[in-house]
């Protein structure tokens, strides 16, 4: 459910024909004219199942959510035409600022996440014993679920016991309970998706490392360039199909951004650490009432920021397709 | 290689490294290592205030009491009663739709692929309220069927973005002397392509496995009751009657995460190869 690989371009391990099916045998009792036709109907009896099952849970949802935000509704009821008030109130509310506050709070930090992959994947590519298994455990909090993250975390962070109280404690500094401090509760838990975010960049980084030109490097290393310049000059450049997928996916990782939040502190203290995924979902469809409208006029502000990224993303994957790889 | 390889460093580098990487590799998973050393701990250590020593003993009764006195065992199978569904539909699917869009040309084959890709990145908030609507007119409100439709439908844009760049990469001469032999469409597919796509479906399988399972909003947003809560869900639920039982909840957290972590380590290099698919070149 979470952040997913997304490439214009697939991996290099194209496989071989293996020699196998025959492919002979071609129907000869069939009417010419469905063979005529066969390669232009073809491609829509492929699409056609997963392309409806799209439409119907996924595009026309979009639309629906765009118009029930015009509307007054309780989910069960009549719904009452209401134009764009609920965008108007949205623009008085407290909460709603808040949670698009800590939206970008959330943007801005995720992105650490791409330089701490890199600095890990660096760390980790070496061929000594057992660095694979390094490597796999190193990547292991990618695979948890974020709710066992989020219940993770929030037993670090607890007060009194917790480890990161503890730690705190020995630093001297007494008395902080992250998440019921509405200073610290968010970036407490931007800490938390970060952990499992710099794991998948690592993995991205640790493959593109592994593809870097050796010739390049060592011309390079000719040539006298070593450690920082290498890194900046000849390794990053070289890096940038990973870097833009590690950009991608954290992006849409912040955006996304609601099963911490739901399970560490169901956006309190106060609503301090809401974010629009989350006031969306309180709105809609918690014991806070069901303003379904309200809601989807949230949803689409999230969805209208989400899209300034998708559009980015689909014009480079245009731009490489035209350019045919 | 970069960076330089160790073995080629001075001897006290090759030691500092060999020691550096246990040490990070502790501080990196502490969090998930306090956690599980919390599972095996008795209740009394808690209430002790014997959070980080040696466990007074070893328990695995927590992990039994767990079982026995929740719904655990339901959750899990609710779990894999949506997951392993999903994971089949979503990928029949998409063989199809990443076959159509590779090898097919047609007007409107890029922005039908545009959707898919642009679809697979919406916020789900968008998303909610319509299709919880759709779900209760259907009558699958509640149940491991709507959640499993929604799933299908929407995993299906990421697989056919992965799907048709398999695909797409495949040597065309062989679609193309199986159509000079006369081979129909449906046969092609079937024989020629779908042999050759074992890795990409391996890959996808075990990704679609893990972002399922995980899966928490959906959960919530299109399921009620226990009876068919997946185990993300089933969780919190527990989190909330455990207020402050540490050592249970820990428990509880360990093996919700077991599934996905068992794949992982026996899919690795298919699960890696799907993660990262594109970050070579472009």
């Amino acid at each position: 459910m979470s952040e997913q690989a997304l490439a214009p371009v697939s991996s290099g391990n194209s496989p071989k024909f293996s020699g196998g099916p025959a492919t002979s045998g071609a129907s000869k009792t069939r009417s010419s004219k469905w063979i005529a036709n066969q390669r232009k109907l073809a491609p829509w009896l492929f699409l056609a199942p997963g392309v409806v099952m799209f439409l119907v849970y996924v595009i026309a949802p979009i639309g629906q959510s765009l118009w029930i935000s015009l509307y007054e509704w309780d989910g069960i009821g009549v719904k009452t035409f209401i134009g764009i008030a609920n965008y108007i109130e949205l623009i008085d509310d407290e909460a709603f600022y808040t949670a698009l506050y800590n939206n970008v709070l959330w943007l801005v930090l995720y992105m650490l996440a791409v330089p701490a992959g890199l600095l890990i994947a660096i760390f980790l590519n070496q061929t000594v014993t057992g660095i694979r298994i390094y490597k796999s455990l190193f990547f292991f909090p990618f695979v948890i679920s974020q709710i066992v993250v989020g219940l993770i975390f929030s037993w670090f962070y607890a007060p009194n016991f917790g480890l990161f109280t503890k730690l705190l404690e020995f630093v001297g500094i007494e008395g902080i309970a992250i998440l019921a401090d509405e200073r610290f509760v968010t970036y407490g838990i931007i800490v938390a998706g970060l952990w499992p975010q710099i794991a998948y960049c690592m993995i991205l980084y640790l493959t593109g490392l592994n593809n870097v030109s050796p010739d390049q490097i060592e011309a390079a290393r000719l040539d006298g360039a070593k450690g920082w310049k290498m890194l900046w000059y000849i390794i990053i450049p070289q890096l940038r199909p990973a870097t833009f997928i590690a950009v991608v996916v954290t992006i849409i990782g912040a955006l996304r951004s609601f099963d911490l939040v739901s399970i560490m502190t169901s956006g309190g203290p106060y609503g301090s650490s809401r974010v629009l995924s989350y006031y969306m979902y309180e709105q809609a469809l918690s014991e806070y009432g069901f303003r379904m409208g309200y809601g989807a006029s949230i949803a689409v502000v999230l969805f209208a920021i989400m899209m300034v990224f998708i559009t980015l993303f689909i014009v480079r994957m245009l731009k490489d397709e035209r350019e045919g790889y | 290689m970069f960076p330089t390889p160790v073995a080629n460093a001075s001897a006290p580098t090759r030691v500092a490294y060999k020691v550096a990487l246990p040490i990070s590799l502790v501080v990196w998973l502490l969090p998930l290592i306090g956690v599980m050393v919390t599972s095996i701990r008795p209740g009394s250590d808690l209430a002790m205030g014997n959070y980080f020593g040696v466990p007074s003993s070893f328990e695995l009764g927590n992990y039994l009491t767990v079982f026995q006195n929740t719904p655990m065992g339901l959750f899990i199978m609710n779990s894999f009663k949506v997951t392993i569904p999903t994971v089949i539909g979503a990928i029949a699917l998409s063989c199809l739709t990443g076959y159509a869009l590779a090898t097919y040309k047609f007007k409107t084959n890029l922005w039908l692929f545009f959707m898919f890709v642009a679809g697979n990145f919406v916020p789900f908030q968008i998303l909610m309220v319509p299709v919880r609507d759709l779900t209760l007119k259907m009558g699958l409100y509640d149940t491991v069927t709507g959640l499993v439709l929604f799933h299908v439908a929407f995993q299906t844009g990421f697989c056919t973005l992965f799907m048709r760049n398999f695909i797409k990469a495949l040597p065309s001469e062989l679609i193309e002397a199986a159509r000079v032999e006369g081979v129909s469409e449906l046969r092609i597919f079937w024989f020629v392509v779908l042999p050759l796509m074992r890795p990409a479906i391996a890959a996808l399988s075990v990704l679609i496995f893990t972002f399922i399972w995980n899966d928490f909003f959906w959960a919530t947003v299109l399921v009620q009751g226990t009876h068919a809560m997946p185990v993300t869900g089933g969780i919190i639920s527990l989190n909330g009657q455990w207020v402050a039982q540490w050592h249970l909840v820990s428990a509880g957290s360990v093996v919700a995460a077991m599934p996905p972590v068992i794949m992982f380590f026996l899919m690795q290099k298919h699960f890696i190869a799907g993660l990262t698919l594109g970050a070579t070149k472009g």
